[in-house]
Formats: structure tokens, C-alpha cells, sequence
């Protein structure tokens, strides 16, 4: 019936098809260019980041005769070997004599520990200048090494401790423990606030111009930059409301602020996407409005709001802006006792440290990048989660 | 028409807006106690607006307003004093999607009767779920597995499964926005037959686009054109001599 | 009346509503030629009308046919299911007629060598019922029930149009014995006629439930005639 060459699959390749296929081409070329620009970025970041932290997580320790005197108590420099002084950490010279203060039985014994070394030997060793490391000292230490009185073990310390002004004693448990109180005011504070108010503007309000008016200025709010949160919250919270400066209680209320409408709209993106019927079906068999939002459209919800709260609290950690103006990016070495006490918190300290001239601080200020960060990306993974559990259809 | 049929609603002049469109305008109607009233006529003519006003669904829709009376044996359902919840347990819903809750058979049928307080968990309850289902002629094919989830049965199961949670607080009557539209010939066949028994408590009232369902399924038919209430007879009636143009125009396929 | 929006059944209503027409002219002319075979003495005449009788039955076949798939295929309601069953009916009201008309042929055929006598009330009778079968196929044709009613009303004076016609035999026979037979004969063509009269009858019924919806059957004609009449006025 059809005549073979009227055919159109005898025609040979069509022109257009040609081009169409060219145009295909391009395009899954230009998408990829960018996904592995981004990406190489990514690496470039990574790559940088771990070579420069992972020294920060390894510490030089030297064994080092010590003798408890009555001497020591005025003059730590008395306990050790005096050509030792410059090479050992100081922070724990100064320790001493509240050491011997606290356990007078010590004075007039003797006993050999690994100490920790100075910054200025640490960086020797690890094969930087050092900033300036005398070359006798540079001898000393050569020769403690063939005596094998050196040692390179994995910096607890940097764990276990809170900012100091030298940097081989410097870490960030402060600041970790100041981070998660603050997170602590946030999450109790922006989650049951944020959450409740999208269920109420979503499922109970009516339509009017004043909800539409407190939707708008919720988006709006969303978009304002977070340093005019911290100028709110020091106007607020510190001036008005006489909340300690510096606290957790202050950084997390302003933090809570700035979070609040990230979670509303989250949530109510997440209620949106409860469907419909699902909501009709309950009010159908006679269901108040309030059983509606609480037996049927909250359950299934609950992983979008539980997505968006996190990323929202996960923002809130990686911020610094607000918290500057709260005066939380001050030097505090101590771990605060309670939401009152001044702290600091991961990023701030991050911050503080890269500030600092030392090597070793360059060094914990990527080490501290690479702890945030892996909050992070562990928070965010989390939300990953319960967003694919939330994708299951209904 | 038959005297001794009891009126389950009584319909007066209803008229309703959705905002400045009047969706009805002045619809007249009775359905009669356990038999089932078809909705049939072009789309957007206001049947499931209309049916929606029966248990007072349209009150979630903030711009729509109603006039008139829709009684309910014999009471107005829109008087002040008229909780909304309590109609619905009068006034059930099917709806055209099936939507089960993403929670277990069991959960689904239970649900109800819970909330409102008619029965305890328990035995009562356990009795209350099978004989539900058995109503809604789906409990020989979930008896065993009352704990899955009711999204996972097939559709024409889960629209069973919405009918059983339907009857549960037994209501009066029963309204079906197109039950059948998204099932196939087999699973409509039994929901057709299921609202033949059904008919025998409750009274039914079901919107539907197959003329045919409308025919098989019902004892009234009532024929909505841009939102008037055309016709309304006994179905045999309007099916083989409808009084109406219009009426007739639908019925035998000549749509404008 | 708007026509259907699917083309094919409007195309195939029309055409079901033709073929029937034509079935229908062909039972009047069968009709019309027996009775003429039989008063012009005309046996050639008579045998086309047995020979053409086949063709009416093959129409009947071919419309039932039709009429199963339009119920089949398309579930026809309302006008629409009221002219199919009508048309069932008209059907076989008309091939009833086609074999009356074969029966007066055939009664032509066998009285060739005692030729009926007295034939002009026969006559009268036979354009009596023509009349009346090709006004129930008009009145099919136009769907016009005052046309029907008239069919119906008509009924009484061939109902007693045939009765004279019997008496009149029954005399002629028993004044002589000798033309039993013949009057026998007229007899059963009487009854022919009077029976296609009845199904004219019969097809003015069916149009009047195929346009209005009533049943008038079996019910007296003032109450058909006030439900009919009562329904063109509003
Ligand atoms: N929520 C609403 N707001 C405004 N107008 C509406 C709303 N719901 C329905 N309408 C309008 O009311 C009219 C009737 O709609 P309805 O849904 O009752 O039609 P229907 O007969 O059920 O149609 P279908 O057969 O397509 O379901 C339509 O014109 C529609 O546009
Ligand atoms: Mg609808």
C-alpha cells in the first residue's frame, strides 16, 4: 500500500534529527562541565582542609625529668631541667605549682612524664619552621629524638580542652560544649514555635489579608541577612530583656529567631504535601480540625518537618554573623557551666583562631573546619534520611 | 409519587456561591430513605457541589456561601446549633480517589468510631472492624491481614476499604462523589453490588459520570444542568422517557 | 432535535430508520399487488408477490441485525432505546403484513379455477387497510402521533368492515352450497386484510410510545387520545 521511498523510516537520517542529536550532545556536555567544576571545587576544599588539619590532630609529647620543690611553687621554671624550658609546653609549666599546691605530699619527689612540647618543637618536627625555634633548641631536640625521648601521639588534648592563647594546648571542647547549648535554645525554642505556627497558618487560619500579610513577612524574613538577627537579638534580648552578653541563652535565642522562618516554611511545605484527600477523608467521617492536623496530616508530615528543622538548626550552627553582635566571638577558654555563662561556639572559635599568626593555630583552625563539617554533613545526612522516608507514597 | 416513601432530606431552594459565582441556583429536592439517588449531568454543573453540601463538606472552602434549606429528616443542617461533626457521622462521604489512611486496615475502619466514643477498643471494636468489613464485602479478602496497610490493597479493594470506614459509624446516608471512576469494570461491579445491600439501611446517594452506573445503581435519578436541578424522577423513567430537552439531549449522547 | 455527538450512531440511527421505511414500501406494494393480482385474475402477478416475499424476510433479518448491534455497541437510552425497541416491533409487524400479503396471493393462486365473486367490498376492505399500513409507515417516517391516533381510531370501522364482509360470505353460502369453497376463500383474505389492519394499528402504537414514551396499548382510545394530545400541548 505504502510506497517504499514515501516511507519516512527510507529516507535515511533526517537533518533535523541530526541536529537535534548535536543540541542533545551539548547539552549533557555543558551539565556535566559544571557538575564537575563544582565538584572538583568540592575536592580542592577537602583536599585543603584535611592536608592542613590533620597535623593539628597529632601532637609532639617529650619525656622530661620533673622535680616538685618548694621552689616550683614561685618559680615554675624550677621544676625541669632549665635548657628544657623553651621546649616544653607552657601551659603545663604553669600548671605546676597549682599541681603542688593542691598535693603538698609531691614536693621534694621526682618522676618522669611525657609532656607535651611547645608549639615552636611540634611545628619542628612536623617539618615547618617553627617561627622561629633557636638552633640550640633545634639541638636539644635532635638530640632527645636519638635518645628517644620524643614521641608523636594523637592530640586528645584538642578534644579535651578549651581555647588557650598557646596553641599547643588550645582546643575546642569550649567551644563544642558552648555550640550545643546554644543549639540546645535554638532547637527548644524555634522547633515548637516554627512548627506550631505552620500548623496553625496552614491548617486553621482562614484566608484573610492580616494571614496573608504574616505569610508574606515570614518569606521576607527568611531572606534578611543574619547579621540584622544578631543586631534584633542584642536590642531584644541583651538590652531589653537583661539576658547575659556572650551566653548561650542570648546566641541561641538569636539564632532561634533567625531559624524560625526557615522551619515555618518547611514545615508548611511539608504539610502542603500531606494530600488533600487524606485531610477530606477524616473531616469525612466527622473528624474535628484539630484530630485532622493531629491523628492524620502531622504523622505523615512529621519527616518534612523533621528535614526542615534539622537543615534550619544545621544553618543555625554554621552561623557566626548574628553571633558576633552577641558577643559570643570573644576569647573564652573555659566551657560554660550553664546557658548564663559566657561561651563561645564552633564556628566563632574557628573564626578566632584563624585570626592567629601561629602555625599551630592555622592548624586547629582547619582541624575545627573539619569537626563543624562533619557535624554538618552529618545533620544534613540525617535529613537526607527522613526525607526519603517521607517520599513513600500514601 | 409513591406516598408512603419517607423523605430522608428535604432540599428547598438551596442556592450557593463560591464567592461571586452562584455554583446553584435554588435546587429543590427529596431523597427518599434507603433507596439510591444518581447525580448525573455535564461536568462543572454543581453535582459534587451540591452533594458536598449534604454533610456540609463546602464549609472548608472560605469563600463559599449557601442560602436556603437542606433538611435532614426533617431538621435544617446549616441551623446554628447544627455540629458539624455529629452531621457527619449521619452524613458519610466516599470519595472518587480512594484514600485510605497510610495506617492499617484495622486503623482505617476503627478510626472512626473511636474519635467519636462508640465503641472501646477491644472485642467490641474487633467485632465492630469485621462486621464493617463484611458490610463492605472486602472482609474474606483482608481477614488475614487486617495489620497491612490499607494503601497497599488495589484500588478497587481500598474504595471497599473506604466504604467499610464509612459504615462503621453508621451513618444515614452515604454520599459517593463518583466512587467507581478510577476502578475497573470488576472492582465497579462489586461496588455496585455492594450498594444494592447497602441500600437496604442506608440511604445512598452517589455522583456519577457513567450513565450506565446511574441506570444500573439507582432508584432516583436527578439530572444537574449549570447548576439547576433539570429533572428528577424514578431512573427507569428518565432513562426511557425523560420529560425534559435537555435531559434527554445527556442522556442519549447529543451534547451541544 | 440536536444530532448525537459520536457521527457514527446518528449515521447508524438513520440508516436503521431508512431500511425499515424501505422494508415498509415494500410490504405496502406487496400488498397493493396481490390484491391487485387477485381482482385483475392476474397469477404472474401473484407469484412475484411470493417470489419478492423472500426479500422482505432478508430485510427483517438485516434490520434485527442492526437493531442488536446499536443495543450491543452503543447501550442507546431515552429516544434513542425507544425507537430501537419500537423499531423491533415495527419489524415484525411488517413482516407479518408481507406474509399476509403472500397469503392473499397464494389464496389468488389456488382459486384460479373457482374465481371469487362479489369482490368489490373485498376491494373496499383491501384499500382500507392499505390506507392504514402506508399511514402508519408515514407516521413512522414523521414521528406523528396525531397520525397515529387517527390509525387507531380508524381500527373500529375496518373491525367492522370485516364482519360485514363475513356475514355476507356466510349468506352467499348458504344460499349455495357450491360456493362454500370460494367463500371460504374470501373469507381468509378478509381476515388478511383485517389483520394487516391490525398490525398498521399495531406499528401507530409503537410510534406513539417511540415519540411520546406511552404505552397505549390495551387501553381505551379516549384516555390514549387525552395522554397523547395532553403531552403535544405542553
Ligand atoms: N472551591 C471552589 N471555588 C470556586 N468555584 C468552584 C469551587 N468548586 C467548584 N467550583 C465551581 O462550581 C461549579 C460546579 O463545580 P462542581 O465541582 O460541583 O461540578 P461537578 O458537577 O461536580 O463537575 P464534575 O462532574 O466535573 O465533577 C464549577 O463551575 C466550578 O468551577
Ligand atoms: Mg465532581
Amino acid at each position: 500500500m505504502h510506497n517504499k521511498a514515501d516511507n519516512f523510516l527510507h529516507q535515511g537520517v533526517h537533518p533535523r534529527k541530526r541536529k537535534r542529536e548535536r543540541a542533545d550532545a551539548r547539552f549533557h556536555f555543558y551539565g556535566l562541565a559544571a557538575v564537575s567544576l563544582a565538584l572538583g571545587f568540592l575536592v580542592i576544599f577537602f583536599i585543603d582542609i584535611i592536608g592542613q588539619a590533620l597535623p593539628a590532630f597529632h601532637l609532639t609529647e617529650v619525656l622530661v625529668k620533673v622535680h616538685y620543690t618548694e621552689a616550683v611553687k614561685s618559680n615554675y621554671n624550677k621544676a625541669i631541667d632549665h635548657k628544657l624550658s623553651r621546649i616544653v609546653g607552657r601551659s603545663w609549666l604553669r600548671s605546676l605549682p597549682m599541681k603542688i599546691e593542691a598535693n603538698p605530699a609531691l614536693i621534694g619527689t621526682e618522676e618522669e612524664l611525657w609532656i607535651a612540647a611547645d608549639s615552636r618543637v611540634d611545628q619542628y618536627l612536623k617539618g615547618h619552621d617553627g617561627h622561629g625555634l633557636k638552633n640550640k633548641y633545634r639541638k636539644i631536640v635532635d638530640k632527645m629524638q636519638q635518645q628517644g625521648k620524643v614521641r608523636d601521639v594523637f592530640n586528645w588534648a584538642f578534644f579535651q580542652s578549651g581555647d588557650s592563647k598557646l596553641p599547643e594546648s588550645a582546643g575546642i571542647l569550649a567551644a563544642a560544649i558552648g555550640s550545643l547549648f546554644t543549639l540546645l535554645i535554638t532547637m527548644l525554642v524555634a522547633v515548637p514555635i516554627g512548627v506550631m505556627t505552620a500548623i496553625y497558618l496552614e491548617e486553621f487560619a482562614t484566608d484573610n489579608t492580616f494571614t496573608r500579610l504574616v505569610e508574606v513577612n515570614i518569606n521576607n524574613l527568611a531572606a534578611i541577612p543574619s547579621i540584622l538577627y544578631g543586631l534584633l537579638g542584642l536590642a531584644i534580648f541583651i538590652n531589653f530583656m537583661g539576658v547575659p552578653r556572650s551566653s548561650a541563652l542570648a546566641g541561641g535565642l538569636t539564632l532561634a529567631l533567625m531559624t524560625l522562618p526557615l522551619i515555618i516554611i518547611a514545615t508548611r511545605a511539608a504539610l502542603r504535601a500531606v494530600p488533600e484527600s487524606i485531610r477530606e477523608a477524616a473531616f469525612g467521617l466527622g473528624a474535628s480540625s484539630l484530630q485532622v492536623a493531629w491523628h492524620h496530616v502531622l504523622p505523615l508530615a512529621m519527616p518534612g518537618i523533621l528535614t526542615g528543622s534539622i537543615i534550619g538548626l544545621a544553618q543555625a550552627m554554621g552561623e557566626t554573623a548574628p553571633l558576633i553582635i552577641v558577643g559570643m566571638m570573644a576569647y573564652i577558654p573555659d566551657a560554660p557551666g550553664s546557658i548564663l555563662e559566657a561561651t563561645t561556639v564552633l564556628p566563632a572559635q574557628i573564626y578566632t583562631w584563624s585570626t592567629e599568626s601561629m602555625r599551630g593555630y592555622s592548624e586547629r583552625t582547619a582541624a575545627g573546619i573539619m569537626v563543624l563539617l562533619t557535624v554538618l554533613l552529618s545533620l544534613n545526612a540525617l535529613a537526607v534520611k527522613l526525607r526519603n522516608r517521607s517520599e513513600k507514597n500514601w | 409519587m409513591d406516598t408512603e416513601m419517607q423523605t430522608k432530606m428535604k432540599i428547598r431552594d438551596l442556592k450557593l456561591w463560591y464567592g461571586d459565582f452562584e455554583a446553584l441556583h435554588g435546587i429543590n429536592l427529596d431523597v427518599y430513605s434507603d433507596k439510591v439517588t444518581a447525580f448525573i449531568g455535564p461536568s462543572g454543573c454543581g453535582k459534587s457541589t451540591f452533594l458536598r453540601c449534604m454533610n456540609r463538606m463546602n464549609d472548608r472552602i472560605a469563600s463559599c456561601r449557601i442560602e436556603g434549606q437542606m433538611l435532614l429528616e426533617g431538621s435544617d443542617i446549616y441551623a446554628p446549633e447544627v455540629d458539624v461533626v455529629q452531621l457527619r457521622t449521619h452524613v458519610g462521604m466516599v470519595f472518587q480517589k480512594p484514600n485510605p489512611f497510610p495506617k492499617s486496615i484495622y486503623e482505617n475502619v476503627a478510626y472512626a468510631p473511636r474519635i467519636h466514643g462508640l465503641v472501646t477498643d477491644g472485642p467490641d471494636m474487633d467485632e465492630l472492624v469485621e462486621t464493617s468489613l463484611k458490610k463492605a464485602s472486602i472482609w474474606n479478602e483482608v481477614k488475614d491481614k487486617l495489620q497491612q496497610p490499607g494503601t497497599a490493597l488495589s484500588g478497587g479493594q481500598q474504595q471497599r476499604l473506604c466504604i467499610a470506614r464509612t459504615i462503621a459509624v453508621q451513618p444515614d446516608v452515604i454520599l459517593m462523589d463518583e466512587p467507581c471512576s478510577a476502578l475497573d469494570p470488576i472492582a465497579t461491579a462489586k461496588i455496585e453490588e455492594l450498594m444494592d445491600e447497602l441500600k437496604n439501611d442506608y440511604t445512598i446517594v452517589i455522583v456519577t459520570h457513567n450513565m450506565q452506573q446511574a441506570a444500573r445503581v439507582s432508584d432516583y435519578t436527578a439530572y444537574f444542568y449549570l447548576g439547576d436541578l433539570m429533572e428528577f424522577g424514578e431512573t427507569q423513567q428518565i432513562f426511557t422517557a425523560p420529560t425534559h430537552q435537555k435531559t434527554e439531549d445527556y442522556i442519549t449522547g447529543r451534547f451541544g | 432535535m440536536k444530532d448525537h455527538t459520536v457521527r457514527r450512531f446518528e449515521d447508524e440511527l438513520n440508516e436503521l430508520k431508512a431500511t425499515v421505511l424501505s422494508m415498509g414500501g415494500m410490504v405496502e406494494k406487496a400488498v397493493r399487488r396481490s390484491m391487485k393480482a387477485l381482482l385483475e385474475h392476474d397469477p404472474k402477478r401473484a407469484r412475484k408477490v411470493i417470489e419478492r416475499d423472500d426479500k422482505i424476510n432478508q430485510l427483517e433479518r438485516d434490520i434485527d441485525q442492526m437493531t442488536r448491534n446499536i443495543l450491543a455497541l452503543r447501550q442507546p437510552a431515552a429516544s434513542d432505546l425507544r425507537f430501537i425497541i419500537s423499531t423491533i416491533k415495527i419489524v415484525t409487524d411488517l413482516e407479518r403484513t408481507g406474509d399476509m400479503a403472500e397469503g392473499i396471493a397464494e389464496a389468488m393462486l389456488k382459486s384460479q379455477e373457482t374465481p371469487l365473486t362479489h369482490l368489490e367490498s373485498l376491494e373496499e376492505l383491501a384499500l382500507k387497510a392499505t390506507a392504514q399500513l402506508k399511514k402508519a409507515l408515514d407516521c413512522f417516517a414523521r414521528g406523528d402521533v396525531l397520525l397515529a391516533l387517527s390509525i387507531i381510531e380508524n381500527e373500529k370501522s375496518i373491525n367492522g368492515m370485516f364482519q360485514r364482509i363475513q356475514r355476507e360470505n356466510l349468506t352467499y353460502m348458504l344460499e349455495d352450497h357450491r360456493k362454500i369453497s370460494a367463500g371460504l376463500m374470501a373469507y381468509s383474505i378478509g381476515k388478511n386484510l383485517e389483520r394487516i389492519g391490525d398490525h398498521a394499528v399495531n406499528i401507530a402504537e409503537m410510534v406513539i410510545y417511540m415519540v411520546q414514551g406511552h404505552d397505549v396499548r390495551h387501553i381505551d382510545h379516549e384516555t390514549a387520545s387525552a395522554l397523547v394530545t395532553s403531552n403535544i400541548e405542553s
